[in-house]
């Protein structure tokens, strides 16, 4: 949970994996909150806000580690922001073009991406400094990560705001929905429950090693 | 910062590669949109044309003899279009369709305008008969209202039917208080946006004149 | 008037940028329990809000209509640039101002409500007053945000908390009910 910067030879399952739970970006590192809470009404749109952020953060990883040996040391942020704003643009267009409907429900967070510090921050950590394979690597594992954390969101908050997942109904006609779930406040409560449990179950994990340590 | 001593970059070499990267990502961009916008423009052309059959409630298509004409509309005059563009600028309402039933006569025209609700900008589209000043129907094209209060502008199927045959202008009257045929009752929770949608419709209407405009055109068409 | 009114109030406490839209988190969660802190931290805030939302509506009005497609890129550049050089700028002319807001320019850049703020404000057609109200009220916002946080942690330092909500959990479940509270301010609107 500490080890932030990687060794430069770590191998390469760890390098994939720690980004998806044990180094989770959002509920880890608290990084890309905005998007993590502003778009996680619906299972359907915390998937779409994921994929996005996946691929601008894979394209963005794979063109900063293949040029990371032409990109001065002095300009290199802007430069990624350049990399990162254009994937971000493509993404917003390909969406526009696509599914429509998806674009409509994102909004003004899609165009955000570009300044979501988990993108910019596995650039200057890792990105610039590793392969091309181990960033790809990396990424994949991070978008993995952000993907989950969204899906948490997104489950929560449907399933309790609006009483159905992914548009099926779960409760029947019964349910009164727990309208403040899907509204902001219900972001930064469920984020908030999400966490309180995390680190809940961490420490009685912790108590049970250690009292098996202690037994043994 | 205190990376171990690199060699100094002259400030031109640091401009050049940041100019070459902008130049690159921007042939980048020009190339995707060129892909994209085609498609972009198509679903937003269709998504209008099945508004503006929606608040007329004809189907051209269906080949039913109904149909649906294009008139621009600027400061000098409506005009007539040769072909039925689904191009509108919601703001300064640009472009107005008419539609004519399948025994060719005339249903009324849809409008499309835009103002600022509660959250957000909401744009929506109305059918409007100016022989009798009656809004035939209205749908939301796009909100942001809160989910759960204000999108029942959008989600709230009983409110939205009030707009069916109503006498313009609208007046927004209390939950449940609607008694005259120009009335429309505000929603409950979320009395903002359902006022914004009414006022909508009335300032379309009012701007410029539109409404006598729409009506003298008419008239003077022979219809 | 009324209008501009209107849109500074309805961007610092209906629709606060932290609180509704989520915007300008990384500051509301780092921020210490200081409070002076948080009103230096809002002023940089404010001020580089009103450079965005000038800077947002000149591309808008002179080079952007033709490329659509170019706004993300420019926007975050352009203002990126402009910040630096008032940066600069304040630094050779008042010190005093620069060891007090200095600090948090380069950081605020980085700030989703900067880029927020200049596409809400093109996707809602504002022009240049109007742009100026939004970021006046969205900077007072954040401060207000800022500050209410600050001294409830200020006050939270010495709560006894079980020790698995200290820290960001604590801080979320605060935010949600700080937000709770703030679309108590919809009201305000309604009666008007």
């Amino acid at each position: 949970m500490n080890d932030a910067t990687p060794a430069p030879a770590a191998p390469a399952a760890p390098v994939f994996l720690r980004g998806i739970w044990r180094e989770n970006p959002v509920l880890i590192h608290m990084l890309g909150l905005c998007p993590a809470l502003a778009v996680t009404n619906t299972v359907a749109n915390s998937l779409a806000m994921g994929i996005a952020t996946f691929f601008v953060l894979c394209g963005s990883s794979f063109l900063v580690s293949l040029l990371k040996r032409f990109i001065p040391h002095e300009i290199r942020i802007s430069t990624y922001i350049l990399i990162i704003a254009t994937f971000v643009t493509v993404a917003d267009m390909s969406l526009a073009a696509f599914t429509p409907g998806l674009h409509k429900a994102l909004g003004a967070y899609i165009a955000l991406i570009v300044v979501n510090c988990m993108i910019l921050g596995r650039q200057e950590a890792f990105a610039s400094k590793q392969s091309v394979g181990r960033s790809m690597l990396d990424a994949v594992g991070t978008g993995f990560g952000f993907i989950i954390a969204l899906v948490m969101m997104g489950a929560v908050r449907e399933v309790l705001g609006s009483g159905t997942f992914l548009g099926f109904s779960v409760f029947g006609d019964n349910f009164e929905p727990w309208v403040v779930m899907v509204l902001p406040p219900g972001g930064f409560l469920t984020l908030g429950f999400w966490l309180l449990g995390l680190s809940w179950w961490t420490e009685r994990k912790k108590q049970r090693a250690a009292a098996e340590g202690g037994a043994s | 910062m205190n990376a171990p001593a690199r060699p100094e970059v002259a400030p031109w070499k640091l401009a050049m590669t940041l100019a070459v990267a902008g130049a690159l990502a921007g042939l980048l961009l020009v190339f995707v949109d060129q892909v994209t916008r085609p498609k972009i423009e198509a679903h937003r052309r269709a998504t209008l044309k099945d508004a503006v059959k929606e608040v007329l409630a004809i189907d051209p298509d269906a080949g039913d003899g109904s149909r649906i004409v294009s008139v621009r509309v600027d400061d000098a005059g409506l005009e007539l279009e040769p072909e039925a563009q689904y191009e509108v600028d919601a703001s300064t309402i640009d472009r107005v369709f008419l539609g004519y039933d399948a025994s060719g006569a005339v249903r009324g025209f849809a409008i499309v305008h835009q103002q600022m609700g509660f959250q957000d900008v909401i744009r929506l589209i109305f059918g409007y008969d100016p022989r009798t000043e009656t809004v035939l129907a209205m749908r939301v094209l796009e909100s942001r209202e809160t989910p759960g209060l204000g999108d029942k502008i959008e989600k709230d199927a009983a409110w939205v039917a009030m707009f069916d045959d109503v006498k313009a202008p609208i007046v927004a009257v209390k939950s449940g208080e609607r008694s005259a045929p120009d009335e429309v009752d505000t929603i409950t929770g979320a009395t903002i946006s359902a006022k914004g949608v009414i006022d909508i419709v009335n300032a379309a209407l009012a701007r410029q004149e539109l409404a006598k405009r729409l009506a003298q055109w008419l008239q003077e068409a022979g219809q | 008037m009324a209008e501009l009114l209107w849109i500074l109030l309805s961007a610092m406490v209906v629709n606060n940028f932290t609180l509704y839209y989520f915007l300008g988190l990384c500051p509301f969660m780092g921020v210490s329990g200081r409070v002076g802190t948080a009103i230096r931290m809002g002023a940089a805030n404010i001020f580089v809000l009103v450079i965005t939302s000038t800077c947002a509506w000149f591309l808008n009005t002179f080079v952007l209509e033709h490329a659509p497609y170019l706004r993300v890129i420019s926007f975050i550049v352009v203002i990126a640039s402009l910040v630096q050089i008032v940066e600069m700028a304040v630094k050779k002319l008042s010190p005093v101002l620069f060891r007090q807001l200095g600090i948090f320019l380069p950081l605020i850049t980085t700030n989703c409500a900067i880029l927020g703020l200049a596409i809400f404000q093109t996707n809602r057609g504002y022009g240049f007053l109007e742009g100026l109200a939004f970021a006046i009220g969205a900077g007072l916002g954040l401060t207000l945000a800022l500050i209410l946080m600050a001294s409830i942690r200020e006050d939270a330092e010495t709560a006894d908390v079980p020790g698995i909500a200290k820290g960001t959990a604590m801080v979320l479940i605060v935010a949600g009910s700080l937000s709770l509270a703030f679309m108590g301010f919809a009201g305000l609107l309604s009666s008007a």
